[in-house]
């Protein structure tokens, strides 16, 4: 069985195209062009400069002594959170920048939930000198200010996402609405390993680098290339994508997501998908998806805005699906006691999201001589205040 | 034979309503049903509500979350049309999101709309090609004619696919946008309409999106069968105060 996509962008069941004809030219021109664009030398050679010396890449595969002490299992951190602009996300900004630029766009739009993605594609539109669109759920511009500062800073307009729920779902919504009104100049740069095909594939190949980088640094150290399991949280899914994408076809490597169960999986305030989901349409992908009976998209709940979404991408709906994927999922508090903990044990203060892999010890017990990878997503800077209102520091 | 090719082989140009089910209130459905064919409408599209509408503006969402706060869902929606064929004529069609259908289950869905007398669905976010390959059979079975989008972006290759694959009409996307943000039509839609009244096609045009006005109207309908009014309609409701008839004299 693979557990990539296929020629018809399906992972299994999943993924596809679901748009309406107003967005199938951009998504067509994007789909034919997407891998022959990403296989061109000068494409390749103009990411990889940029990864190196701009993101700061490699970034470090460090191995947790006093963490993996605690817990008596080998713990290496894959260290996303050393990334320019702090997490994962800005593997794939550069990538989807360099494809636009490319593809002769001179627009960019993207939607943000905590603001990280929107960070991330501010700061690769200050970098080309392109125009920049955010949007945004009124909610999360309410509760994300440093975040919407840094946009601004960066040359970028935020705009309000004044519809449904207001937050991360609703500024996809507006996104595509924007892109739909715009389809001849402007690409829509989405942060996770969401949307209509090719989004899922794309995204996920531009975050591959994070298990093409473990799997040497990994054999530098432990003179292997595999690790027993890697671990990773999961909203859409992105920072996880790519950190399984080396390892889907090889099953001695375990694949493990956490998911954000917020006040409890049944506690109605939720945003663990694999359990909570069914198989249904959002953004254009088939994909497991928190909804009522009647097929109406719930609000998800999670302390963390970045996993605060009710889908998964479609990848991860495979996975799960045919039990490729271990999936656990994690509390608001087991993630900021595990949170916590990664600080004072590794002087490493976490982003929320990622301390919802880090929660992963509570669901399971690895041997002594497992080597178990963690993406460390991003780093807690963002995360501060609610860091000091949850632990009254 | 169904109702809509019915109407389409008449000679004049179609009027075609779009409002959202369970707006302004939850049973208004039937009476704005009612009203909107004694007012001399040609066709109805009954809007199913959907959380996340990603082709329609600001006017429909609005609709849409009112809608479903009102308390509509797809078998609340069914249980009220239940009888509409027995005081109502015209051409129905239901137009919404194709994962309300996916959860409904698409042949069960399709199966309830020939019971009800329903002639047609509007799905814009099932792409022609998933329709073609999975829902086809199923539509044709129970004798629904799904009506496909284009719009001034698609190739005439695709057209002329969407035109093999369509048994009713086609709707004509009036510009790159979303429902109810254009004000009025320029050269460009002119032009565009006129391009695909010459490409021959099997299946005649009704234009969408952008038309709220007789000025509109009579603009989209010189090359095409027809012209639908959302927004502007769903406006006129909010507004409460005239009557629905009221609204379709200014038109024509």
């Amino acid at each position: 069985m693979s557990y990539n996509i296929n020629e018809k962008g399906y992972y299994g069941e999943f993924g596809g195209a679901y748009i309406p004809e107003m967005l199938y030219p951009n998504v067509e021109e994007l789909r034919k062009n997407y891998l022959k664009v990403m296989q061109e030398p000068e494409f390749q050679k103009e990411f990889n400069q940029l990864l190196k010396d701009y993101v700061g890449r490699p970034s470090p595969l460090y191995y947790a002594k006093r963490h993996s002490k605690k817990y008596n299992t080998k713990v290496y951190l894959k260290r996303e959170d050393l990334n320019h602009t702090g997490a994962h996300k800005v593997n794939n900004t550069i990538g989807q920048i360099l494809m636009a630029k490319r593809l002769g766009k001179t627009r960019i739009i993207a939607e943000t939930g905590a603001g990280q993605h929107g960070v991330a594609t501010a700061t690769v539109c200050a970098l080309m000198g392109l125009e920049c669109i955010v949007y945004m759920g009124e909610i999360d511009i309410a509760r994300q200010a440093p975040n919407v500062a840094r946009m601004k800073m960066l040359g970028a307009k935020v705009v309000p996402a004044l519809s449904g729920s207001r937050t991360l779902k609703d500024a996809t919504n507006e996104a595509i609405r924007d892109w739909i009104n715009n389809p001849v100049n402007t690409h829509y740069i989405i942060g996770s390993a969401i949307g209509p095909h090719p989004y899922p594939d794309m995204v996920t190949r531009f975050q591959s680098i994070i298990s093409e980088e473990i799997k040497w640094q990994l054999n530098e150290k432990e003179g292997r290339e595999n690790p027993d399991y890697v671990v990773a949280c999961i909203g859409g899914g992105s920072n996880a994508a790519g950190s399984y994408y080396h390892f889907l076809d090889n099953e001695d490597v375990g694949i493990i997501a956490v998911e954000a169960a917020g006040k409890g999986i049944h506690s109605g305030e939720s945003a663990a998908t694999s359990v909570l989901g069914k198989e249904g349409i959002i953004h254009g992908c088939k994909t497991l998806l928190m909804q009522t009976e009647d097929g109406q998209i719930t609000e998800p709940y999670s302390i963390s805005a970045g996993l605060d979404y009710p889908g998964v991408g479609p990848m991860h709906s495979h996975l799960y699906k045919t039990g490729r994927g271990e999936f656990y999922s994690a509390t608001d508090d087991e993630a900021m006691t595990a949170g916590l903990e990664l600080a004072q044990l590794e002087g490493i203060i976490p982003a929320i999201e990622t301390s919802h892999a880090l929660a992963i010890f509570n669901h399971k017990t690895f041997k002594p001589d497992d080597i178990v990878v963690i993406s460390l997503s991003g780093r807690g800077d963002k995360d501060l205040k609610n860091y000091i209102d949850y632990f009254k520091l | 034979m169904n109702r809509i090719n019915n109407k389409l082989k008449k000679g004049k140009k179609l009027l075609s309503i779009y409002f959202t089910a369970g707006y302004p209130n939850l049973n208004d459905t039937v009476r704005i049903i009612e009203e909107l064919e004694e007012s001399g409408v040609d066709m109805i599209e009954i809007g199913l509500p959907f959380s996340d509408p990603l082709a329609d503006g600001p006017t429909i969402q609005d609709s849409s979350t009112h809608a479903l706060r009102n308390g509509m869902t797809t078998k609340v929606l069914f249980n009220q049309l239940q009888d509409i064929r027995k005081t109502v004529s015209i051409p129905l069609i239901i137009m919404g999101y194709f994962n309300p259908v996916l959860q409904y289950g698409v042949e069960e869905f399709c199966k309830k709309c020939n019971e009800i007398g329903i002639d047609g669905l509007i799905l814009p976010d099932l792409p022609v090609d998933v329709y073609d390959e999975h829902y086809k059979a199923i539509f044709e079975a129970y004798g629904l004619i799904n009506v496909l989008l284009i719009t001034p972006q698609t190739s005439d290759e695709r057209i002329r696919y969407i035109d093999s694959v369509s048994k009713g009409f086609i709707y004509m996307v009036s510009s790159a946008s979303t429902t109810g943000t254009q004000s009025g039509f320029g050269e460009e839609q002119t032009k565009y309409f006129k391009r695909i009244g010459d490409m021959n096609l099997k299946n005649p045009q009704i234009v969408g999106f952008g038309i709220s006005s007789s000025e509109t109207f009579n603009q989209a309908t010189q090359f095409a069968k027809g012209a639908i009014i959302g927004s502007a309609f769903i406006k006129h409701l909010s507004e409460g105060k005239n009557s629905i008839r009221d609204f379709i004299n200014t038109i024509r």
